[in-house]
């Protein structure tokens, strides 16, 4: 606040608590829903109150799924998108910091050509090159594997992108100075340029292990098999069509086991960004 | 400890010549300032014998070893970077340790090593702490200590007290110095700071665009300078440089823009040549009208405190030339003319096409 009036405070609060409800009411229906039994669920107007069967409706969502669609248990789900989270953002931040150091500490034939070739598949995201994609990774018999689900979304021209512009700010010197200290290019790089990245790489890991995880285009696509959904995937197949009723009180229990590990990830890896914005060193 | 050879050393980038033919013996413990303007080349030069540039041509030996072709680390030197280049990451002893753990020494030894040299600049409160955390005195100190800690033959420099303040300056300047004293390592240090070279060189190499413009001892390069370049850049205001014409059987110098002075010693062999005069400011003495050997106009004062700078012209006001002194402030006067002289061990004379010194 520029003045300090209690009036102003007031309103600055109100502005920011209505924010937070609009925010999270959504996300509190759905706990509350989630909590409830099926009949409690379908009455209109549903209770806004918590109700009793919290630990019923997950133990169902985690162990069985819901029954009468095609669904396998929630716990198998979670397990593969988080594989498939964890693939994605360690592969693309391996990938990426590996290439920008190529790109930014050596002389080669070609660099500038690799860093715009690089660059330039900014431009075609994943829906872009989906048709051919699924041709290549079906005539690799990749189909419902983890190599399918994972490889074609590391390649990453964004990562690259910002390590390279990351790692052009370090100071040239430091690297002759690792020079004259005898260290060999990987020394280099494993000693100073990783753990000055580390703030950026914390990062990126939180927004990229949330674009793995609440991929959906891609794994409908290469997964036919149940075993192999993700969460995400998963929740639009308890959905059921048709005569079928869907089971609302497991799906906002699985909606809410899904929100889980993104919300996890950020809450643990906020100190790094913290910590990244308070330390300015370089 | 090791001698440095620099032999007819080239560097090109490009068609742009950046060194152009510099040799320079250095002995074994001798500290050598390499000085000039900025974009002279002083640092490239460093950065090849640090191993940092490649050389075009011509040869760069570390004791008995041509260096030409071995990477930085197979130099045995170390360098102390003009912005430190600590590792913002580690501690000051980790900074000081890194070289050494790569040369996979003893923990021990490191230890040792570091301790000692921290000792030495009394770092020893400080290891815990990340760079960030020091003071930039500090920082240079820690710079400092990673190149001591190795025992290199060589120490080079490049304009090490650049980033600090003025006071600071002076004290690492004379840290510096007792080091050297210490250590007794060859030592290559380059500045653009002409105080710098004077008070820590044992020689002092010159350069001026990729040229090498005199070597010598401070006090030669500056009793003795060899170009017209060094006259200017060595002192503080630099030289008085009159341009004019020998004339009067060597005895008096005038131009066509009206200058006239008389030279303190007769140079007959010299009558009749287009010459530049060069004294320093300090070292005209105000005297009777009588004894002057020229009189300028005085322009105006710059008060030093028990010193006082003069301005002044020589000849007419538009083609004169200008003239400054620096007299003591009881003999200034505010105006008129001023009678100056000068002794003949402070009279040069230089080639005003070649800009070089012409011999007594």
């Amino acid at each position: 606040m520029v003045e300090r009036r209690p009036a102003l405070n007031f309103l600055a609060y109100a502005i920011l608590s209505l924010g937070v409800v609009l925010v999270a009411l959504p996300v509190y229906v759905t706990f509350v829903a989630s909590t409830q039994t099926f009949e409690q669920i379908v009455a209109v107007p549903m209770s806004l109150v918590p109700g009793t069967e919290l630990i019923a409706n997950y133990a169902t969502a985690l162990t069985s799924g819901s029954e009468q669609a095609s669904s396998a248990p929630v716990a198998r789900m979670m397990l593969v998108s988080l594989i498939v989270a964890l693939t994605v953002a360690i592969g693309k931040i391996a990938i990426s910091l590996l290439s920008a150091f190529a790109i930014v500490y050596f002389r080669f034939p070609g660099r500038m050509f690799i860093f715009w070739m690089i660059f330039i598949t900014l431009m075609l995201p994943v829906e872009v090159r989906i048709l051919p994609t699924y041709e290549v990774m079906s005539n690799l018999h990749l189909l419902n594997t983890y190599a399918g689900l994972t490889i074609p979304l590391i390649a990453s021209a964004t990562a690259t992108f910002l390590f390279r512009q990351f790692f052009m700010t370090i100071p040239d010197e430091l690297a002759e100075a690792a020079r004259m200290d005898g260290a060999g290019p990987m020394r280099f790089f494993r000693d100073v340029v990783v753990p000055l990245s580390r703030t950026n790489l914390a990062a990126l890991f939180v927004i990229l292990f949330i674009y793995g995880w609440n991929q959906y285009l891609w794994p409908l696509l290469i997964t036919t098999d149940q075993s192999m959904y993700t969460v995400v995937i998963g929740i639009r197949g308890m959905i059921a069509g048709g005569d079928a009723a869907t089971r609302w009180n497991i799906v906002m229990a699985t909606a809410m086991l899904a929100m889980l590990p993104p919300a996890l990830v950020v809450i643990l890896m906020q100190r790094w960004f913290v910590k990244g914005l308070v330390e300015t060193e370089k | 400890m090791a001698a440095v050879s620099i032999r007819d050393v080239y560097k090109s980038f490009g068609a742009v010549n950046v060194i152009q033919g510099i040799s320079i013996d250095i002995a074994d413990g001798e500290f050598v300032v390499m000085v000039g303007p900025s974009g002279c080349g002083k640092s490239t030069l460093l950065r090849m014998v640090a191993g940092l540039e490649t050389i075009s041509s011509g040869e760069i030996a570390i004791g008995e070893r041509v260096v030409n072709n071995l990477e930085p680390k197979d130099r045995d030197i170390a360098m102390v970077f003009q912005n430190y280049a600590l590792y913002p990451h580690m501690s000051v002893r980790d900074n000081m340790a890194y070289g050494l753990k790569i040369q996979g020494r003893e923990k021990a030894d490191i230890d040792a090593r570091v301790q000692r040299a921290a000792e030495i600049l009394e770092l020893s409160k400080l290891l815990a702490r990340r760079p960030r955390e020091l003071s930039g005195g500090q920082r240079q100190r820690v710079a400092m200590g990673r190149a001591i800690v190795r025992e290199p033959k060589v120490f080079l420099f490049d304009e090490p007290l650049s980033n600090l303040d003025a006071k600071l300056r002076v004290q690492m300047r004379s840290e510096l110095q007792a080091l050297h004293q210490r250590l007794r390592t060859t030592t290559i240090y380059v500045t653009h700071d002409q105080v710098e070279a004077m008070t820590l060189a044992h020689r002092m190499l010159v350069m001026n665009a990729g040229k090498t413009e005199q070597i010598g001892a401070p006090l030669e390069v500056y009793s003795r300078p060899a170009t017209t370049f060094v006259a200017g850049f060595i002192g503080s205001p630099p030289m008085n440089l009159i341009p004019g014409r020998i004339n009067g059987g060597g005895k008096a110098l005038a131009s066509d823009g009206g200058v006239s002075v008389r030279l303190p010693e007769a140079r007959p062999g010299l009558d009749g040549r287009q010459v530049l005069l060069g004294v320093r400011p300090e070292h005209f003495e105000a005297c009777a009208a009588g004894d002057a050997l020229l009189n300028p106009d005085i322009d105006f004062i710059e008060l030093l405190g028990s010193d006082s700078l003069v301005y002044g012209h020589v000849g007419a006001d538009k083609t004169g030339t200008r003239v400054a002194a620096r007299l003591h402030t009881s003999v200034v006067a505010k105006e008129g003319r001023l009678p100056l002289r000068f002794a003949a061990q402070h009279m040069h004379l230089f080639d005003p096409e070649s800009g070089k010194r012409i011999a007594a």
